[in-house]
């Protein structure tokens, strides 16, 4: 059951604010974007952008208190979540999308084994009997690749290393075999070579499963390998979207540009790292026109003033910026008709 | 960029090893804890750091880089070994004669939020090593903080702020000027852009590598991103569950690393270019880091090693000039054999 | 003469319009931009809790009252909180609040009179004096003693802090209140002035052990967090350490419980004047005229209710304050 486009998820001009002693901080501001079946979006931004806010909001486990998702529509299967009374939303959440967090230290009870956590899961949401859940477990740790895994299920969390955890959260995530995945910064606390390790696991599983993944990350090269589409924020607003290999090769934002230039490239022998200027906006008091505006290279007096239109690019490709069609034919692309 | 060879600091054999108790007689008695647990964070490392130059150390959790910079400093006690500044042995200095040494050597922390003081100004902060030293006093101390702010792009008229009404990376820039307030000769950064969001980062590194050519400082540059280690190191040293395992000069270390583990870990850092994620081919180490409590025998690798032998679990291997300028630690290559994936099958060059 | 500047670095921050000065942030002098430091955020948020309020105002209205009080009542009626009006027969009898001597409504004495004729309201308000002073002097010397042991305790660590603390577990094994009482009974003095001071060392002497504890607590998961390192790094003292950069990031429950002492020695000594072991006539304290109050509950209630209801006031405000306080420093109790 999905809508006519193929989308399992549309997020159609979500508003999330929250209130703080600063005032009002609007953490995501009007986004809009769709997910298709089997795909990969990938979410990337700096902290204060709202790519954390964005994913709660879509399971609706924003603190409420200070937080509240203001207005818009999550349509996840043709119904909108954000319209859902509570029994229904947890019915949800763990069956049909399951997310996991970027702390694996902290997302496990430390208090009970492995197993029985997972069998949780099952139990609640699948029906299992006890044996059937165990199995179940046991059956999903191996699938992630935890070495003997039968003899381990009945350990605690403690008894496990990062990287282990990890691949136990995505074992319990994917548990249910939902339709989505929502990983948010799976891989930031991780070593390298695990961080490796856990992002091939997650290709893997989504090649077996058809599991769409939404992924959310600061960190470029993630979301180069693992994603089809990327949409990338700042300030609350979605400053680019594009799929990905348009998005590395032909950037339509000076935001994405900036970023794009400031990754050291270990292959090329570099001078001067490019940096973006500035620091990042006080979300409680925004000035009028464009956040980016006091950091851009590219910032004219219109940026100041007005808010800069969403400007589409090529199919696909969207860009929020006054000045988007020359900064991407800058980047080599060729726009469309306006 | 060849650094002035001269040498400005030169560890041998240090050892950082934290004791966990346990293998008493109550233990075994008690039948908890029967083996004597000893975390062995820094085990025997021996490096020299020319002057001039910002020599990066690179390694995963748990492998002790943030510990060897810290016992450097003694801020962590060593264990054993030596730690010759200037020829001194900064390792059995009295505390007396260490305090006044410590004007030459600083640090710079990873967490911006924890490494300055909540309760005071930042320009207290900044003072205070001028007072501890008797460098400054009054209007002259007030006058070199603010001419330090400036240095490190802080406007000067935010002394009297808090920590905690900056951003990180702005927090960051005072624990720099900190550093720098006694004008030393060398600092440990350790690992001072991995709490930083990806914009800030590039200004902190562009900022540390001018105030290193403004000053003619001396880096030891501690990081897990091998990115900016490459961007902002001249030479290079790789560490794993406390020993070095490789060095050589940062463009080698990247194009042609000889250590199966150097190699793993370059290969795992993603790129962020579709194409080349896409076609790349990676090295997977298999399992889990171990855990530095009594650490695998031999060569500490091995355990995870695609090329280990027999002899790799029985032989330490020292840090050998493979080729020149470039070390590694790794009973299967030598000299006259350099490419471990040239090597026969169960043969250990090295040995010879 | 060239008047260009030289070109920035381009790594300084262009720190432009996200850090715009407001007029009202810039120091007198024009040269610095005032900073907010997190006792004045703490403030503000105490402000905001009503009920924490409340108990400030009333906590300084008693305190100012108790100060200036009998000094006011001795200049516009005249008489002071001893006076006993030997001259006249009728009076030197209790009245109840607002009445004379023949019953007819009189502004004089608003709490009434005790036994021999004396104000009480001015009576109530010396006794808080002496009140007041007690709790926040043993307070005082509590902090003082307990924040310095558990500082140096906490960083020392190792050996010294095991015999330390060692000694505090002993010290808060003793039941105190009869160590107390045996201490007055033993050492009595022969002047109120003695017996006070007798009192305050008493008082103080118990309860800095928990202030130890908990700051020696909190020292110990303040001293290796890296400004504490840094410190260290910088070549800092060991005692400038402990106090210039430790013990102030533990002000914050400190003052909390502070706060929370002041009302229990307060009790305490009202507890011991009650039972006669505290303060000695002609000084008198909540506790003591409660005490002379008790007496007479059935037909003078008003001797009993007036001063009770006064220290009732005082330690529930007390305890608003304090709780309000530790709703405003809990943010600032972890050091970030």
């Amino acid at each position: 059951m999905t809508s006519s486009d193929g989308n399992l998820l549309e997020v159609k001009n979500l508003r999330t604010h929250f209130d703080t002693e600063d005032g009002v901080v609007k953490a995501v501001d009007d986004i809009s974007f769709q997910l298709k079946r089997g795909e990969t979006l990938g979410i990337v931004g700096e902290s204060g952008s709202g790519k954390s806010v964005t994913n709660l909001s879509i399971i609706r486990l924003v603190p409420d208190p200070p937080g509240k998702i203001v207005s818009g529509e999550v349509i996840f299967n043709g119904s909108d979540l954000l319209l859902l009374p509570n029994d229904a939303i947890r019915k949800i959440r763990g069956r049909r999308i399951a997310m996991i967090f970027q702390d694996p230290m902290t997302s496990l009870n430390p208090f009970m084994k492995i197993s029985k956590q997972l069998m949780e899961m099952t139990q609640l949401h699948l029906g299992h009997s006890k044996a059937q859940a165990y199995d179940h477990a046991v059956r999903m740790l191996e699938t992630v690749g935890i070495p003997d895994a039968r003899g381990r299920a009945d350990s605690y969390p403690h008894e496990f290393s990062g990287g282990m955890r990890q691949r136990v959260m995505i074992a319990m995530a994917l548990s249910c075999e939902p339709e989505l995945l929502i990983a948010d910064e799976p891989t930031t606390a991780l070593d390298v070579t695990i961080q490796a390790q856990i992002l091939e696991l997650i290709k893997k599983l989504k090649r077996e499963t058809g599991t769409s993944v939404i992924l959310i990350t600061h960190d470029l090269g993630v979301v180069a390998g693992m994603t089809d589409h990327v949409i990338v924020m700042y300030a609350g607003k979605i400053f680019e979207q594009a799929r990905t290999a348009e998005l590395f090769s032909t950037p339509g934002n000076p935001y994405t540009k900036g970023l794009l230039r400031s990754v050291p490239d270990p292959t090329d022998e570099q001078g001067k790292l490019y940096q973006i200027p500035g620091l990042p906006p006080d979300m409680a008091h925004l000035k009028p026109g464009c956040p980016f505006a006091a950091r851009c290279d590219y910032a004219q007096d219109i940026c100041r003033r007005e808010f800069p239109p969403f400007v589409k690019l090529n199919q696909d490709h969207h860009s929020l910026c006054h000045f988007a069609r020359e900064v991407y034919t800058e980047s080599g692309g060729t726009p469309v008709e306006a | 960029m060849s650094a002035n060879e001269s040498t400005l600091l030169s560890i041998r054999d240090l050892k950082v090893h934290f004791d966990l108790g346990g293998g008493g007689p109550l233990d075994k008695l008690f039948g908890t804890n029967t083996v004597k647990r000893v975390v062995k964070a820094v085990d025997g490392v021996s490096i020299d750091i020319y002057k001039g130059e910002t020599l990066g150390l690179v390694g995963e959790s748990g492998c002790g880089k943030s510990t060897l910079g810290r016992a450097i400093l003694r801020l962590t006690e060593p264990t054993s070994g030596q730690v010759f500044y200037h020829d001194r042995d900064l390792a059995h200095l009295s505390s007396r004669q260490l305090r006044e040494q410590r004007r030459h050597l600083q640090i710079i922390f990873q967490d911006p939020y924890a490494s300055l003081n909540p309760r005071m100004t930042v320009g207290q902060i900044v003072g205070e090593p001028l007072e501890t030293f008797r460098l400054a006093r009054g209007r002259e101390a007030e006058q070199r903080v603010q001419e330090l702010l400036e240095t490190v792009g802080l406007n000067k008229r935010f002394i009297k702020r808090y920590p905690h009404e900056f951003s990180g990376g702005q927090r960051q820039r005072i624990g720099i000027a900190r550093a720098l307030a006694v004008d030393p000769d060398f600092i440990v950064a350790d690992e001072p852009i991995s709490a930083l969001d990806v914009s800030i980062q590039a200004q902190i590194m562009n900022l540390l590598e001018r105030l290193r050519r403004e000053k003619n400082l001396t880096y030891l540059f501690i990081s897990h991103d091998l990115r900016a280690i490459r961007h902002v190191s001249d030479r290079v040293a790789v560490m794993y569950l406390g020993k070095l395992v490789e060095i050589a000069d940062a463009k080698t270390i990247y194009h042609e690393p000889l250590m199966p583990y150097t190699k793993a870990l370059i290969s795992a850092v993603p790129v962020p270019d579709p194409q080349v994620e896409a076609t790349r081919q990676r090295i997977m180490l298999e399992g889990d880091v171990p855990s530095p409590i009594n650490p695998p025998t031999g060569c500490r690798f091995h355990t995870r090693c695609p090329y280990a032998i027999e002899a790799c679990k029985e032989v330490v291997p020292q840090l050998v000039e493979i080729k020149p300028a470039h070390f590694a630690a790794c009973i299967r290559i030598s000299s006259a054999q350099p490419h471990i994936e040239d090597v026969a099958p169960g043969a250990a060059p090295g040995l010879e | 003469m060239s008047t260009e500047k030289e070109p920035e670095p381009d790594d300084l921050v262009h720190i432009g319009p996200e850090m715009a000065v407001a007029e009202a942030d810039l120091h007198p002098d024009d040269a610095f931009v005032r900073g907010t430091s997190l006792w004045r955020d703490a403030w503000r948020r105490l402000l905001k809790n009503k009920l924490a309020v409340f108990g400030l105002v009333v906590v300084i209205v008693v305190t100012i009252a108790s100060i200036i009080g009998p000094t006011v009542i001795q200049h516009t009626f005249g008489f002071t909180p001893d006076y006993i009006p030997t001259h006249d027969q009728k009076l030197t009898k209790s009245m109840p609040p607002f009445k004379g001597p023949n019953n007819e409504f009189s502004w004089l004495h608003p709490m009434g009179t005790d036994n021999a004729g004396r104000d009480q309201l001015a009576r109530v308000l010396q006794g808080g004096q002496i009140s007041i002073f007690v709790a926040m002097v043993s307070t005082l010397v509590s902090l003082l003693i307990g924040v310095s042991y558990g500082a140096i305790a906490g960083y020392l660590g190792g050996r010294i802090d095991n015999v330390m603390m060692r000694l505090v577990d002993v010290l808060y094994s003793l039941p105190y209140v009869i160590v107390v009482i045996v201490l007055l009974s033993m050492f009595r003095s022969q002047t109120p002035r003695g017996q006070l001071t007798l009192l305050f060392i008493a008082l103080g002497s118990v309860s800095w052990l928990t202030m130890a504890r908990i700051v020696r607590g909190q020292i110990l998961s303040l001293k290796n967090q890296e400004f504490v390192l840094a410190a260290r790094a910088t070549g800092v003292s060991t005692s400038r350490i402990i106090f210039r950069h430790l013990v102030p990031n533990t002000l914050g429950p400190v003052i909390v419980y502070a706060t929370l002492t002041i009302p229990q020695i307060m009790l305490t000594e009202a507890f011991l004047s009650f039972l006669g072991f505290g303060v000695q006539p002609p000084l008198a304290s909540w506790g003591s005229l409660a005490a002379d109050g008790v007496q007479n509950i059935a037909i003078f209630p008003w001797q009993l209710i007036f001063p009770g209801a006064t220290m009732a006031l005082t330690l529930f405000s007390l305890n608003f304050l304090g709780d309000g306080l530790r709703d405003a420093l809990d943010p600032q109790m972890r050091t970030v």
